[in-house]
């Protein structure tokens, strides 16, 4: 059972009498990154502060490798590194005397704090900044500093919690790349409402609405399920639906408005070269033709509606 | 990991202005009260003020210096305590603690001791510029010793009520009003009652237990009441802390 770093077990959790998460059972594997996605007041938060601790579970079980974390917190929570929604940084300090409180409070031996420190920055692009005040960094070191907090004690599981949320493109880019590198050496869990992040950064996905889950698959699965086989064509000439369906390969021709039609493909192969060889032969005035990405709102209705595997 | 919390908190307090100006606010305080105690010793020495009381020059000075530091920690120990926990619970960082390998005791505990520890550079200061009398007088260190123990387990009482308050909400200047309206009222009450030596308050008041050690009586009873209110607003905290983690 070692190969699953982290397991939770029917988990609920209840506000009141309402159940913000409700039955959730999942694992993570070692070395994977699992990505957590939901719209906003899913549950996703909630799930992530019972993981590490920070909210105590209704019902369910959670075991941090092996170790079940209502019963001993001490030895489950030090194999997790978390970093939350708002980042919990104390702004006066300096990044340095951050992190070795960091590494302290998650049991470095004092003799390695400075190595944890050093290592810690090395790997978040913060070595320059080591003497500045938290308080004076851009809203995408502070991130990184969050994350350094994270993983300064080398946990096992590493716990994010939208941390891209309120960064620019090019620091959002840098985070992730930062999240690919944390994930060869931990696994990770990262929660977001992007689904474009998970498809760039995770091996597994699972996603979490009013509370339960409704998908979990491989990230390959959720791609087909996104670009599916579909192509958008633009005809300026249209011809009748039966000539495009006669085509070989097509199963379903939908008119949309503008003089744009999507072409649904049986086959794995996606006949494009055909389509536009047979469009300028007869002489449709074809002006477009792309892969029909579905929209993220589309596939996540659609994979709201889905039973869970 | 209490000793790691108790760092955490000292570093934050010397990271901001708020410890320095504290400090420095109240050992000038200090410093006013006993060069103005020795400075009417010396005047009822030659006579030119009648004294109430013959009493040494440890006494007479230390009264000044001891009754000021029990006025003086009631409105400074709040403004310490307020931002212990309700700063944290604004800015979002406890679940930085929470999710730390330590227990709601232990950060409770070494927000304490961190805190005793900041005062107690103040009951040192005080003993240290006391015992200075030493240099022209044989003064009496066991007066000195029994009122330094007292107005520590004084203030060690304040950080713990102050503390609790902390735990309550998320605005630290409430805090400080609370905990500092719940110390006067305690030391307005012991006054109004002190008529009546047999009230039940007296036996509840502060105040009173701190008697005994301003004639530098060190009083087993007194000591133990001073410990049980530290532990009663402790394990409240810590208790009102974990209903964070049970209700959210």
């Amino acid at each position: 059972m070692a190969i699953h770093t982290l397991e939770a077990t029917d988990l609920s959790r209840l506000f009141g009498v309402n159940h913000a998460v409700k039955n959730v059972t999942f694992h993570l594997n070692k070395g994977e990154v699992l990505g957590f996605l939901g719209p906003n007041g899913a549950g996703k938060s909630t799930t992530m502060r019972m993981l590490t601790g920070n909210l105590a579970p209704s019902e369910g079980a959670i075991k941090v490798c092996g170790i079940d974390i209502v019963e001993k917190p001490k030895e489950a929570k030090s194999n997790i590194g978390y970093l939350p929604e708002i980042r919990p940084l104390y702004k006066e300090l300096t990044v340095d005397e951050f992190l070795a409180i960091a590494a302290r409070f998650h049991n470095v031996n004092s003799r390695n704090i400075r190595k944890a420190v050093e290592a810690a920055k090395d790997k978040c692009g913060l070595g320059h900044m080591s003497k500045k005040l938290i308080e004076n960094l851009s809203n995408g070191y502070q991130q990184r500093v969050g994350i350094a907090q994270a993983i300064i004690h080398e946990p096992e599981i590493v716990i994010l919690d939208e941390p891209t949320v309120g960064l620019d493109p090019s620091q959002i880019r840098e985070i992730r790349k930062l999240i690919k590198d944390i994930g060869k050496k931990h696994s990770v869990i990262l929660s977001t409402h992007i689904l474009p992040e998970v498809e760039m950064v995770c091996d597994r996905v699972q996603i979490i609405n009013e509370g339960s889950l409704v998908y979990r698959g491989s990230i390959d699965d959720l791609k087909q399920q996104r670009k599916g086989n579909k192509l958008l064509v633009g005809l300026s000439k249209p011809p009748v639906m039966k000539e495009i369906l006669s085509i070989e390969g097509v199963s379903l021709v939908e008119k949309v408005e503008h003089g744009m039609f999507r072409i649904h493909i049986k086959s794995e192969y996606i006949p494009a070269e055909e389509i536009v060889a047979i469009a300028i032969k007869k002489g449709w005035g074809l002006f477009h033709i792309a892969p029909d990405i579905t929209s993220l709102e589309d596939i996540f209705v659609q994979l709201t509606q889905m039973q869970p595997k | 990991m209490i000793i790691n919390v108790a760092r955490k908190e000292l570093k934050t307090v010397f990271a901001s202005p708020m410890g320095w100006i504290i400090l420095s606010l109240l050992m000038g305080g200090f410093g006013w009260m006993y060069a103005d105690g020795v400075d009417n010793y010396f005047q009822v020495m030659s006579g030119s003020i009648r004294p109430a009381e013959r009493v040494g020059v440890t006494i007479f000075v230390g009264q000044t210096v001891y009754g000021a530091a029990n006025f003086l920690m009631t409105v400074a120990t709040p403004l310490l305590t307020m931002r212990l926990i309700s700063e944290e619970r604004r800015n979002q960082t406890l679940p930085f603690l929470f999710s730390a390998p330590i227990t709601l005791t232990e950060i409770v505990l070494g927000k304490f001791l961190g805190l005793v520890i900041f005062l107690g550079i103040l009951v040192a200061y005080i003993f240290i510029m006391l015992s200075t009398l030493n240099i022209w007088a044989d003064i009496d260190f066991g007066y000195l010793l029994g009122n330094s123990f007292g107005l520590m387990l004084l203030v060690a009482s304040f950080s713990a009520l102050g503390i609790y308050f902390s735990s309550l909400t998320n605005q630290p200047i409430i805090a400080a009003i609370l905990s500092f309206i719940a110390l006067f009222a305690m030391g307005v009450l012991s006054t109004y009652f002190a008529s009546d030596p047999n009230h039940w308050f007296h036996y509840i008041s502060l105040n009173n237990h701190y008697q005994s050690f301003t004639r530098g009586v060190i009083d087993s009873s007194d000591v133990i009441y001073f410990v049980l209110f530290i532990a009663t607003f402790l394990t409240l905290t810590v208790r009102r802390l974990d209903a964070d983690r049970l209700s959210g």
